[in-house]
């Protein structure tokens, strides 16, 4: 298709370099430097999409992030971004887009015929329509709301994009490379600030690129262009284009993503797509500059009706004309210049202009141009479907209340300018209270919250020179603060056109009899009725009113419809809009992509993986690994096809019939020294630490202060006052962390030193009958006999010259002994116990042995320690010293900690001594009692007994104690199995206790 | 993100600390006879006002001490850093 739209000798494009692209699977080009909008509208296209509710044709509003309609899935690289700005796009070689939000087509939608049952569709329509009966929702209406409503489709592949984070420090961010950002980030830059200054767009200079006027003896885009050369060549600044400062958070942290790749048809090799950069600034220059009003008029969403600013970007960035007959509707001068530059470049407009006889060197200039100009004039409505092709409009009285006789001009695009709305949204997010100027009819940021200096027409200043002269004083007093250096810049001569007030009118009046819509919000549908509605009903906080229409809550968030919104509430409510205030601005400015969001921290990099020294054998004996934690840890060592139940199995009953080992270097390890180190743990634990002797271990238990147990490990005693604490793997951090909270805060008299040694020492528990034959034969020198090494006792030797803790504890019940080795010698030691205990018939086991065997010893574990229990709950209450004082002590006081019928842990066994009984089943009385059915307690841990081979589980269950030997029944909704149970003993295996002391 | 002063460290980033609750809890002294109602003021009960607030918190990622920030709950404004030995 030819380009029939795009003029010759006008624009920043590259046009040495076409690209062809397909939108709706039609072959189209542009050039490089083109984004999907400007190629569209150079091609003649104006039909982009559907709206929201009511599927009306869409085109483009916009020229850039403010755009609220002209969004389209895009497919590059094989993947599909929904709710892209067609605006903001560039092209690339190849780049695919598609419509959202219609179906079939854009051409014919049959969603429209919303638009005919309007009825149904008005304010609040989710709120009134869809709420009865309630059979309906699910079936019917949402999946027809969702059918019908909606814009792009999140791609449900993994994203194959790179995405990173980087932190930044800088004495001055500066968000926005418009006349105000260039002159503070050059004069602060000067004066030796470290500055970063960031820009959302592809090219720098914001409005100096489209309008007409001089600094110093340059035009303003060279002038530009010089400014931005320097500034990249300066060492202390960051100048950074396609980057969106999108949210502004505590202590002046500043959140930005740059768009490093999405103009590329693909990501270069070692290059990230996007990024995220966390910057902390001392101090942030807000010059984000301000987005042009719309005028509301009927039906003034028809494609061709476009932001008389957005034109004259087409114009003279892209060198395309929206229209050959523009009919430019405005209430300020900005409508002269999107005029002048039609009229330059050979085309005729017509200007309608509120006002009834302004005077302005703008204006001047237009009529000396011969632009026909028809003052007190306004656009009643727009004609055509698809796209404009005519316009009613019509004389209006000077009360604006009353129109005149209706004459029909022919046009090919409406430009509008309803003057302009600063962009206050990061001052408005660093908790800027926003004050209403009168004479711009729209917020200006108030007094600074945080260190932040809004500047240029951000602030709602809006001549060149005013502009230039502040923020190049800014750039200076601010850095001077920050570096006390003292380099003043001299300030360049400006000369621009000025202009005069504009017209504080924006809402054409409908004409007698007439029910156009006119429209507030073209993304989400909200027309001026619907706001009518929502106060006709009572609604009246400007939050409720946003929420009930749903104004300004689309993807675009209001940016061109908020302030027209407030404007019109606060005429219906005859109050003056400072007193309607404005809605919450929230970051993210604009959509950002989730991938930048969460950057390298996808799949296995969403945390770190730690392993153990020992791990390469594992995997080398074909462990299946379980995440435990951060950790991971073997689960079983399959043999041929074993399933994990056989395999498990398999090694459990090697432990109590032969000999097995496991990897324990995950356990929490916390190494204590200091004088005062028995009476820490003393404190910590529930039973009594003075007199353990050196050389020996013990079992201990922690609770919180509000007596729930907490953690429980063993710590061993290895000289006067040095100890070794293992905890929990889940909880070795939090130990940590509260023992250091006691030693700091709590008792900061006690003379103890503690520091994590988890990842210092590599662990080996080796377990059953034959350790004590395999342990005396790895350390020839040492007596390992009972008397020599009794049950919780200590020694250090020589592992074939390595040095060596060996620890005499057992977590599997069955006589077994822990050696400890320097991580680095972690995989020797194992290589050796695996070498040595061959002749016992060794075999390593994983996690699951290790639970079987726990739970069928009855040893309580991170299931029944949850954080609900207490120690009497886990039986553990012969642990708990009723001589000393501990944290927690005087919680177990409490009412329900002491009632007759606590809870408890106990066995279970099923009564067919085969089904397996699901984890988290309830514990009932009667299977078929009315609901609800009283829970009397429920399932914590379960396995298959390898001693007696049947499935044996734990529970915690009321009235423990007294529950041994009942029948009950076992539910499990989930797994839909009710199981009929015996209550036993939760010590199943060895009750007393006999072999780890043998 | 908030940007605290570690006494001991210096200026660092709101993710290398964890939050530690209000500083102005005393925990009662061991073995000291008390109420019920005196202990469980100092299990559960805690103020949650607007307004400054002196709380603890641990440079987990750093020296892992403890230390007292005197912060603003409606503004997070930090006024004060402090040692865990320091009085405001
Ligand atoms: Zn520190």
């Amino acid at each position: 298709m030819s380009q029939n739209f795009r003029l010759e000798n006008i624009g920043l494009i590259n046009r040495d370099k076409k690209i062809s692209f397909k939108f709706n699977g039609k072959n189209y080009f542009g050039y490089e430097g083109d984004t999907i909008a400007s190629a569209l509208l150079a091609n003649g296209v104006h039909l982009i999409g559907r709206s929201f509710k009511y599927h009306r044709p869409r085109g483009f509003f916009g020229s850039g992030v403010d755009e609220p309609y002209a969004i389209v899935q895009l497919y590059r690289n094989g993947e599909s971004i929904p709710n892209i700005k067609t605006t903001e796009q560039e092209l690339f070689e190849g780049l695919e887009a598609t419509s959202v939000n219609c179906w079939p087509s854009v051409n014919f939608d049959i969603g429209a015929i919303n638009n005919f049952l309007k009825i149904f569709l008005p304010a609040g329509f989710y709120y009134k329509t869809f709420m009865w009966p309630k059979s309906f929702w699910h079936k019917v209406y949402e999946p027809f709301i969702r059918k019908a409503a909606g814009f792009g489709v999140a791609s449900i592949k993994h994203d194959q994009e790179r995405y990173e984070h980087k932190y930044e420090y800088c004495d001055l961010l500066i968000t926005g490379s418009g006349p105000s950002g260039l002159a503070s980030a050059y004069s602060a830059a000067k004066n030796g600030a470290r500055v970063i200054l960031a820009e959302n767009n592809p090219r720098f200079g914001g409005s100096l690129l489209t309008s007409e006027v001089n600094i110093g003896n340059q035009t303003g885009r060279e002038w530009a262009e010089n400014i931005i050369t320097e500034l990249k060549e300066m060492p202390n600044v960051i100048v950074k284009n396609r980057s969106q400062v999108f949210g502004y958070y505590d202590h002046n942290m500043l959140v930005m993503s740059e768009k490093i790749s999405d103009h590329l048809p693909k990501t270069k090799k070692y290059s990230p797509k996007e990024r995220l950069w966390y910057i902390r600034a001392k101090e942030v220059v807000i010059s984000s500059g301000s987005i042009e009003r719309p005028l509301v008029f009927g039906n003034n969403d028809t494609p061709g009706v476009m932001l008389s600013s957005a034109a004259k970007e087409y114009l003279k960035v892209y060198g395309v004309l929206v229209g050959k007959k523009p009919l430019i509707f405005t209430n300020n001068d900005s409508g002269y210049e999107t005029a002048i530059e039609f009229k330059k470049n050979g085309i005729d407009p017509v200007i309608l202009d509120t006002r009834k006889d302004p005077k302005s060197e703008i204006i001047d200039e237009a009529k000396n141009l011969n632009i026909n100009i028809k003052f007190s004039y306004v656009v009643v409505v727009a004609k055509g479907y698809k796209k404009v092709k005519s316009a009613d409009i019509a004389k209006i009285s000077e009360d604006k209340k009353e129109l005149g006789t209706i004459e029909n001009v022919n046009c090919d695009c409406i430009c509008v300018s309803g003057f302009w709305t600063p962009t206050i949204h990061l001052a408005s997010q660093s908790g800027n209270k926003t004050k209403f100027n009168k004479d711009i009819d729209a917020f200006v940021p108030g007094i600074s919250k945080q260190n932040e200096t809004t500047l240029g027409a951000a602030n709602g200043t809006f001549t060149l020179e005013e502009t230039l002269k502040n923020s190049f004083d800014s750039g200076y007093e601010l850095s001077k603060k920050i570096t006390n250096n003292d380099n003043k810049i001299s300030f360049p001569i400006v000369v621009e056109k000025k202009s005069t007030e504009h017209d504080k009118f924006w809402c054409v009046p409908l004409p007698k009899g007439k029910t156009y819509k006119r429209f507030l919000d073209f993304q989400n549908d909200v027309a001026v009725s619907d706001v009518e509605i929502a106060l006709k009903e009572g609604y009246r906080s400007i939050e409720h009113v946003k929420r009930y229409t749903t104004l300004g809550m689309a993807t675009d968030q209001g940016k061109t419809s908020n302030l027209n919104g407030l404007q019109l509430v606060s005429n219906i409510e005859n109050k003056i809009v400072p007193e309607v205030g404005h809605t919450t601005f929230r970051p993210p400015y604009t959509p950002v992509t989730i991938g930048t969001i969460v950057g390298r921290e996808v799949g296995k990099h969403s945390r770190p993986t730690r392993k153990s020294p020992m791990h390469l054998w594992h995997e080398k004996n074909n462990a299946v690994f379980v995440d435990a934690g951060v950790w991971l840890r073997p689960r079983y060592y399959k043999q041929g096809d074993e399933t994990l139940f056989e395999g498990s199995k398999r090694e459990a009953k090697n432990v109590r019939a032969n000999v097995g080992v496991c990897d324990v270097t995950t356990l929490g390890k916390i190494d204590i020294k200091g004088p005062d180190a028995a009476e820490l743990l003393n404190r910590v634990y529930t039973n009594a630490w003075l007199k353990l002797p050196v050389g020996k271990a013990r079992y201990g238990v922690m609770l919180r202060e509000d007596g729930i147990v907490m953690d429980d490990g063993t710590t061993t005693r290895i000289s006067e006052n040095h100890y070794h604490m293992t905890t929990t793997t889940a909880q070795a951090a939090n130990i940590l962390s509260h023992l250091e909270y006691y030693l700091q805060i709590v008792w900061p008299e006690l003379n103890v030193n503690v520091v994590s040694t988890t990842e210092q020492w590599a662990g080996a528990a080796i377990a059953g009958p034959k350790s004590r034959d395999l342990v005396q034969k790895l350390f020839p020198k040492i007596d390992v006999s009972n008397e020599g090494l009794p049950f919780m006792g200590y020694v250090e030797g020589e592992l074939f010259g390595i040095h060596a803790r060996i620890f005499r504890i057992s977590f599997s019940g069955e006589l077994a002994y822990e050696v400890n080795v320097e991580s680095d010698n972690g995989n020797y030691m194992w290589e050796k116990i695996i070498e040595i205990g061959k002749e016992f018939r060794i075999q390593p086991y994983g996690t699951e042995a290790l639970s079987t065997l726990r739970i069928e010893m009855g040893h309580v574990a991170g299931s029944e320690l949850d954080g609900r229990t207490i120690p009497y709950d886990n039986s553990l209450e012969g642990m708990v010293s009723k001589k000393k004082d501990f944290i927690g002590k005087r919680s177990l006081n409490r009412k329900a900690f002491m009632a007759e019928d606590r809870q408890k842990v106990v066995g279970v066994v099923p009564l067919d001594k085969k089904t397996s009984i699901p984890e988290g089943s309830h514990l009932v009385k009667d299977a078929d009692a009315k609901l609800p059915n009283p829970k009397l307690g429920y399932i914590s841990a379960s396995c298959w007994s390898v001693e007696y081979d049947n499935p044996f589980s734990l529970a915690i269950i009321k009235d423990g104690k007294n529950m041994i030997g009942q029948k009950l029944i076992a539910m499990s909704p989930l797994k839909n199995k009710t199981i009929p149970v015996e209550i036993v003993s939760s010590h199943y295996v060895d009750p007393k206790g006999e072999r780890v002391r043998s | 993100m908030l940007h605290i002063k570690c006494p001991h460290c210096g200026m660092r980033s709101q993710n290398e600390f964890a939050y530690g609750g209000d500083a102005s809890v005393k925990r009662p002294e061991l073995n000291k006879e008390i109420s019920d109602l005196e202990w469980d003021n100092f299990v559960y009960l805690r103020k949650s006002l607007r307004g400054k607030h002196l709380e603890l918190w641990q440079h987990i990622s750093g020296c892992r001490q403890w230390f007292k920030v005197q912060r603003d709950t409606a503004t997070h404004e930090i006024f004060k850093t402090l040692k865990a030995n320091e009085d405001i």
